[in-house]
């Protein structure tokens, strides 16, 4: 059965997710005065120097990106305000230290995760478990995936029922397998995130598939072709 | 282990997916999947789940109330800033 390799990931996750369509019902944040793309740099320059006006259109620009980012990480809206508050406030005491190393969507990005990495680590949850990945016990482990003749679920996930598996997976694997297959981060860039080792990266986003797997095979949802 | 790859077990097949997978070339060419439907169906099933992956969680609008507590907290920190430096300079 022929197979082709798993997904490889675009070199800036920060621009890689689609944006939904707002419904007409939708807040339009219309407090917040609007920045033309083609004045993002200047926009930039002037929250840089202290400009509280231009700072209030970088919000404008980055906020559904930032509150999304945050919201699929901590699976809950009312932590992702928080968390989306934060990182706005941390961006706007670091801003002025931002040289354009990189894109500024990207900085921003690698931000919010780190106030994310922080709350989570902060709540003592453990993001990733060296021992655990090393020995894998008998239900996590590879030996669980065969012996299951009636599996398939090529072509036919159904969106929600795999949002709902991914929110319901343990914090430290559904950080994983957000930023890897969702936020299209490389494994390197995650262990340095994170603070483990490659392998480890591989090895727990492995298991976050597998969790998937078994989660969709319990409950596959309406199974509608994507 | 063998050093046979033919004769590799489902077991130490799967063992070694995280790596086979995480390296970015193609597993389907894994001398283990041409006999072996089902870790041939496993492999699919995770392919599956990662390219949908793409298409989950599509970005979305923060509530609009939002701005105005970050402002307010800004507000906040910058006049305890504020009084922190005029407590300095005094």
């Amino acid at each position: 059965m022929p197979h082709s390799s798993l997904p490889t990931q675009p070199s800036d996750p920060a621009s890689k997710t689609p944006e939904r369509k707002i419904p007409p019902s939708a807040p339009t944040g219309s407090a917040v005065p609007a920045a033309s793309p083609a004045s993002s740099d200047d926009v930039l320059a002037r929250a840089q120097s202290g400009d509280h006006h231009a700072f209030a259109q970088l919000y404008s620009l980055h906020k559904r990106r930032i509150y999304s980012l945050c919201l699929r990480m901590v699976g809950n809206t009312a932590e992702a305000e928080d968390l989306t508050q934060e990182a706005f406030l941390q961006l706007h005491r670091k801003i002025a230290t931002f040289r354009g190393d990189s894109a500024f969507s990207t900085w921003m990005h690698r931000l919010a995760i780190n106030v994310v990495l922080m709350h989570l680590r902060r709540k003592g949850l453990a993001l990733i478990s060296l021992d655990e990945a090393m020995d894998p016990t008998p239900e996590e482990g590879p030996g669980r995936s065969f012996g299951s003749p009636d599996l398939n679920l090529t072509g036919a996930i159904d969106r929600m029922a795999l949002e709902r598996a991914v929110t319901e997976l343990p914090a430290g694997y559904r950080l994983i397998f957000v930023l890897h297959d969702i936020e299209g981060y490389e494994h390197n860039e995650i262990a340095a995130m994170l603070d483990c080792s490659i392998g480890n990266s591989k090895s727990q986003l492995h298991k976050a598939r597998l969790k998937l797997r078994d989660a969709l095979r319990r409950n596959p949802g309406q199974e509608t072709k994507r | 282990m063998t050093d046979d790859r033919n004769k590799m077990s489902c077991a130490e097949f799967q063992a070694q997916l995280p790596e086979l997978i995480g390296s970015g070339k193609s597993v389907a060419a894994n001398p283990h999947l041409q006999n072996c439907e089902l870790c041939s169906a496993l492999l699919a099933d995770l392919e599956t789940i990662a390219e949908a992956a793409r298409q989950l969680f599509p970005v979305v609008e923060p509530p609009d109330d939002l701005w105005k507590h970050i402002e307010s907290a800004i507000k906040e920190e910058d006049s305890g800033v504020d009084a922190a430096e005029h407590e300095k300079n005094k």
